[in-house]
């Protein structure tokens, strides 16, 4: 049976990319709807989703960079809250903003450290070594945490000239804190490293068949350890993001299972930077709403339900997409050399 | 012969594993431009021998030499750069990337930072055509038949200037067709100057290709001779050390009524596709009904639905005239199925389960293991002791872990705690995979008790010869259906060998043959 | 299989209990002494610290119920995580299950009445239990029929019983006694409270009985023999006909049952009614306790004392020796490090690994 070569190629397409444009179609019809009805509400609907999105997409970028590698990350939550706790007393400490965020960022890349020390050199079960990473984060937070401390300073948007004079999306976009801008930029340089270089190569040989990628060659264990380290220092700078951007101040156990939301949204994403991209600018949406609801006050649902509503989000996506995309084949195995 | 002929030479390797030593003091030449075949049973050291000369593992003592000069190769980086190559048994391909991604993974070309994906499809194209092995760059290696990713991986050791190509046990997966194709690439790959070293532990491809034979046992060099001096005969001696019987003793099948029906069956793969695809059978009890093909043209598949580990998307499993209700292996064993299974430490064993405990695995919850919820130790001991003895498994105590035991002592545990209860219908598949000959023996013999014994045999198995010596009719498969099916003794190897390959059954067995 | 242990000499015996416990008091005692260099890091003394911590927790009466009372919804905590882990799974959700658990033996303790003291009790830990067990169903279910990872789901019902219990402790079952404006069920009728004699409390005992029945369910039925074998190797599991997907519902509901019964606990015997703010971060601290214990019923025991010990002794610890309470965190966050990272200590103390039964729990997010 023959087809026509076009309409093959265009079932593909749809295949793929059906679900994701349908929504983004629907998305933007209402974004446009709402706009024209109430500008102001939009707006900081949009910015909120925005804002909310950036520590779930950093989050889910530092997931994926690792398990494309095969290496389950679940203690980005742990990587974040220790990051958040230190820049925000590094910037307590010295008043400076960058220095702040920079060891944030070292600090989530020293705890991935820890983390492909104990999945790659130890072997241990990656869900424990996790697990382990946010109890040493809650713990040792909760030990040095001091009441009463205030950051110096918090990062202020930057606006980007005439671009932020755009109506609806020049103040959405244009006009952002730096870790903001860096979220959206990291999300392309990931996508570039991951599929179109030698290392993203590499990388992703060792997530699918690592001992193909071993018997040409290739370290595995460099490029497992790598692309963890990689990948904590953007939990790290998420974490920062939180405490220096977002907030302007540490609280305990302020990052509320973001860590763990963010890996909800990089499987929805496919373990792909742009889908983890939409997915957290999905969910950054849903808890946009749920604040809007909770000020509009126009349902009379208890604020202790709306607040559910990013966890059952997250547990919905889990149970529709998990079991419908594909994880890199090797993910969650330790890595053997023989002899 | 000076040395400068010598392409690779082994001297007093000695490679030990907690346990076992793989390598006993092993010497071994490759001239240039030869074909020297290394041959063994399963366990004779044949693959940890070349995963040494690949620096994926290191050896004790001894030295490797290349082209007369000394020297250490501590990880595949060094092999490669010294001109081997190696094909391995189990494919070292990525499924989901594209034959032109696989070939330079690990040297690829780039422009600047980026990955420059062109010059590697050209690259593919350019030795497809210079070493006369098609392939299509852009096809994703999962999609494509097995043989044509034997050739990729050729193409991957090609790509980077292989002298010395190492080919491990590279016909398991072929028909006999694609494997005449195979020896022909390497009369070629001769003929350039590759000299090529060929594990296997099949007799009658050695005699066929090889320009030099070596045999190896239990870590030990036995002895190198070439074709013209040996018979398969002489050459099982060498390998077993002893007169091996290469037929099974028979009588003729009683056949009796029908124990399993199998009605238009489609069952899909774990990609969705449709592995198993319309196909029909039936297996009386007294006979043994073989199941022939190269695999990967749904065997598995077939023998997982009919053992209840897949769902099947339509048709009909009928055991001893009922359907099962609810496809559960459950209902299937307690109606008298027994299943080993082609993967043992996959589904027939749990590993770190002592034997005991692994030999009531399908049978714990019934008298006399259990008195409803509670477990009753002294029973299962005493099943044990019983079942070890009988079945002559090695084994230092009924509490060892199934994962200390040799392949074909686990095999033998499988055997024994299936054979243990009243059996109408056994399906084996892949029984004696990877088992020395002593076990692969035994496990014939008790087959061929159990059809005598009144049951009903499913013999799925890659190995022709494995199907020919025990089979009563044989069923060909290919493609997800069945091609043919005929009587073991009216047909010859290299009859079904073209029907495994596809031919159609018309032309190789003329009217007569019995349609799928 | 106690038969082997006969067989052998009684000094094998003696050897292997002692290697098998080797590691986790290695662990134990390198995070100690870590501890301690933080403390004295910080300027105080670690002896006096430790001392006091000690003193605190086993030095009266009244510490030895202190700790006794901290012990135990750590053993039934440990006891749900450790459970949970021979199928493979890994039950962070004891937080979130406990909570149902403490909540509805709240109610149906202040809320029932004309029940006779024993009775009225054990109908509310019964109702805890279910409570807290069917809460497990959820996320069994959700792995079973669509693969979501328990690690995920557990963690997320967390969130959500936390939401949802903090509704019911603000709105439905709020005390509304005057003067109350705290957000919390009203107290419990004495006849659903559970007794505490001197320095033992009931519920210690309940938790004994518990980790009995949780070894004998995983060692002694073919219940448990189901469960292992899920765990060790899932594709024997079906092979041999067991029914997996029951079997891991099955688990995620006897090991949510015994963090249900630990918060019913909770509430009858130590704080009288249900309060917001109980217990935060049992889940985390069920997983120290259940691998410190290597996963055995019987093992929980004395780790979920060991940690039970610190938090009961880590106030007079505050008070005498001036170190934060959060240290005992840090110190339970590195024996759980040490624990996990066993080769480490191996490596220290020269320890060969042992055979026997390891448990993966990942392996991927798909469907198994």
């Amino acid at each position: 049976m023959s087809t026509p070569a076009s309409f093959a190629n265009w079932k593909l397409f749809w295949k793929r990319w059906g679900i994701g444009l349908s929504i983004a179609a629907i998305v933007l019809a209402a974004i446009l709807y709402f706009y024209f009805r109430s500008p102001r509400v939009t707006e900081a609907v949009l910015a909120s989703t925005l804002r909310q999105s950036v520590p779930l997409v950093l989050g889910a970028l530092c997931g994926l960079l690792g398990e494309r590698a095969a290496v389950i990350n679940i203690g980005i939550e742990g990587q974040m809250l220790m990051a958040a706790y230190v820049g925000f007393m590094v910037n307590v400490r010295t008043g400076n903003l960058l220095f702040a965020v920079l060891m944030g960022v070292l600090t989530g890349a020293v705890l991935g450290a820890l983390l492909a020390f104990m999945s790659v050199t130890l072997k241990i079960d990656q869900i424990i070594g996790g697990t382990v990473i946010n109890i040493l984060a809650i713990g040792l937070t909760g030990y040095f945490y001091q009441v009463g401390l205030s950051a110096q300073g918090k990062l202020n948007p930057i606006p980007l000239g005439p671009l932020a004079k755009i109506p609806l999306i020049g103040p959405v976009l244009f006009d952002n804190p730096p870790i903001t801008y860096a979220s959206i930029i990291l999300v392309f340089v990931v996508h570039y490293v991951l599929f179109h270089t030698p290392w993203g190569l590499r990388t992703r040989a060792v997530g699918e068949h690592p001992r193909a990628a071993d018997t040409l060659g290739i370290n595995v264990y460099l490029v497992r350890y790598v692309n963890v380290i990689v990948g904590g220092a953007l939990a790290g700078l998420a974490g920062a993001y939180l405490s220096l951007e977002a907030v302007g101040s540490f609280e305990r156990s302020m990052t509320n299972g973001r860590g763990f939301v963010a890996l909800a949204v990089m499987i929805f994403g496919k373990w792909t930077p742009f889908g983890a991209w939409g997915a957290a600018l999905l969910f950054g949406f849903a808890t946009a709403m749920q604040t809007q609801l909770q000020f509009a006050g126009k349902l009379h649902i208890p604020h202790q339900f709306i607040g559910m509503l990013p966890y059952l989000l997250t547990i919905v996506v889990l149970a529709g997409f998990v079991g419908r995309a594909r994880p890199p084949a090797a993910d969650g195995i330790p890595y053997e050399k023989e002899g | 012969m000076s040395d400068e002929t010598l392409a690779l030479e082994v001297r007093n390797i000695v490679k030990r594993f907690p346990g076992v030593l793989a390598n006993d003091h092993v010497s071994f030449t490759l001239r240039k431009g030869e074909v020297h075949a290394l041959l063994g049973e399963n366990g004779a050291g044949k693959t940890t021998l070349m995963n040494i000369i690949y620096g994926l593992y290191h050896p004790d003592e001894g030295e490797i030499y290349i082209n007369g000069q000394k020297v250490t190769i501590d990880s595949p980086h060094d092999a490669i750069r010294l001109g081997i190559g190696m094909v391995h048994q189990h494919f070292m391909l990525v499924p989901v990337f594209t034959v032109a991604e696989n070939l330079v993974l690990g040297a690829e070309p780039t422009k600047g930072w980026t990955l420059d994906l062109k010059a590697a499809r050209e690259a593919v194209i350019r030795l497809s055509e210079q070493y006369g092995l098609e392939v299509d760059p852009d096809a994703v290696v999962e999609d494509l038949p097995v043989g044509v990713q034997q050739r990729v991986e050729i193409l991957k050791a090609l790509y980077r200037d292989a002298k010395v190509l190492v080919l491990d046990e590279p016909t398991a997966v072929l028909t006999p067709q694609e494997v005449e194709e195979l020896f022909e690439i390497m009369r070629q790959l001769k003929e350039r100057g590759v000299s090529i070293i060929f594990i296997t532990h099949k007799l009658k491809e050695v005699l066929a290709i090889a320009d030099r034979i070596t045999v190896m046992r239990r870590g030990r060099v036995v002895g190198t001779t070439v074709p013209s001096e040996v018979d398969e005969q002489a050459l099982a001696t060498m390998m077993v050390g002893r007169e091996v019987v290469l037929q099974v003793d028979k009588s003729p099948a009683k056949p009796g009524d029908v124990a399993l029906s199998v009605r238009d069956l489609e069952v899909e793969d774990e990609r969705g596709l449709l592995a198993v695809d319309g196909v029909s059978f039936e297996v009386r009890e007294g006979e043994i009904l073989g199941v022939a093909g190269v695999q990967g043209n749904g065997q598995t598949e077939l023998v997982e639905a009919i053992t209840g580990l897949r769902e099947i998307r339509g048709g009909k499993v009928i055991l001893g005239g009922h359907e099962a209700p609810d496809r559960n292996p459950r209902y299937l064993i307690e109606h008298g199925m027994a299943h080993i299974p082609e993967d043992r430490q996959k589904h027939g064993l749990v590993l770190s389960y002592p034997i005991a405990d692994n030999l009531v695995l399908c049978t714990y919850y019934k008298p006399p293991f259990a008195r409803g919820l509670q477990r009753n130790e002294a029973a299962i001991e005493e099943n044990a002791k019983r079942l070890v003895k009988e079945y002559d498994v090695r084994t230092p105590s009924i509490f060892t872990p199934a994962r200390s035991l040799s392949g074909g002592n686990q095999q033998k545990v499988i055997v024994a705690r299936e054979f243990s209860r009243p059996v109408k219908l056994l399906v084996a598949n892949q029984p004696t995979r990877g088992l020395d000959v002593g076990s692969i023996e035994y496990i014939h013999k008790r087959i061929v008790e159990m059809r005598d014994q009144g049951a009903a045999v499913l013999l799925v198995s890659a190995e022709l010869d494995e199907i020919m010596s025990l089979a009563d009719r044989i069923a060909v498969m290919y493609r997800g259906k069945i091609v043919a099916t005929v009587d073991a003794d009216k047909v010859t190897r290299s009859q079904l060998g073209l029907l495994m390959a596809g031919s159609p059954a018309e032309e190789v067995l003329g009217k007569e043959a019995v349609p799928a | 299989m106690a038969e082997q242990q006969h067989n052998q000499t009684q000094k094998g015996a003696i050897r292997r209990f002692l290697q098998s416990i080797a590691v986790p008091l290695g662990a134990v005692a390198l995070a100690l002494l870590i501890g301690a260099i933080i403390i004295e890091l910080s300027g105080a003394s670690a002896w006096k610290a430790y001392v006091a911590l000690a003193k605190g927790a086993f030095g009266s009466a009244e510490g030895w119920r202190r700790t006794l009372e901290k012990t135990t919804p750590l053993i039934f905590s440990g006891l749900a995580v450790a459970f949970a882990f021979k199928a493979g799974l890994f039950n962070i959700g004891a937080q979130g299950q406990l909570l149902f658990g403490a909540i509805t033996a709240a109610w149906v303790g202040f809320a029932v009445h004309g029940l006779p003291p024993g009775v009225h009790a054990a109908v509310a830990l019964i109702a805890g239990t279910i409570a807290g067990g069917l809460f497990g169903a959820i996320p069994g279910a959700l792995k079973t029929y669509t693969g979501a990872h328990e690690v995920i789901t557990t963690i997320m019902l967390n969130y959500i019983a936390m939401g949802f219990t903090d509704y019911l402790a603000n709105g439905p079952l709020k005390d509304r006694s005057p003067g109350n404006i705290i957000a919390r069920t009203p107290e419990i009728l004495p006849s659903a409270k559970l007794p505490t004699w001197g320095w033992l409390p009931f519920g210690f005992i309940l938790a004994i009985i518990a980790a009995v029945f949780a070894w004998w369910v995983l060692q002694r039925t073919t219940l448990g023999f189901e469960i292992r074998t899920v765990g060790q190797n899932p594709h024997a599991a079906r092979y041999s006909g067991m029914k997996v997907a029951r079997t891991v519902i099955l688990t995620m509901v006897i090991s949510a049952a015994f963090a249900g019964i630990g918060g019913a606990v909770e509430t009858q015997g130590v704080v009288g009614r249900y309060e917001p703010g109980f217990n935060a971060n049992l889940g985390f601290d069920g997983i120290t306790v259940a691998l410190l214990g290597k996963t055995n019923p019987f093992g929980v025991i004395p780790a979920a004392m060991l940690l039970g010990a610190m938090r009961a002794g880590s106030n007079v610890m505050q008070f005498d020796a001036h170190v934060a309470q959060e240290i005992t965190d840090v110190v339970q966050a590195l024996m759980l490090f040490f624990v996990a990272a066993d080769m480490i200590v191996r490596w220290l103390l020269r320890i060969r690994a042992e055979e026997g039964e390891k448990i993966t729990l990942s392996t991927g997010w798909g469907s198994q």
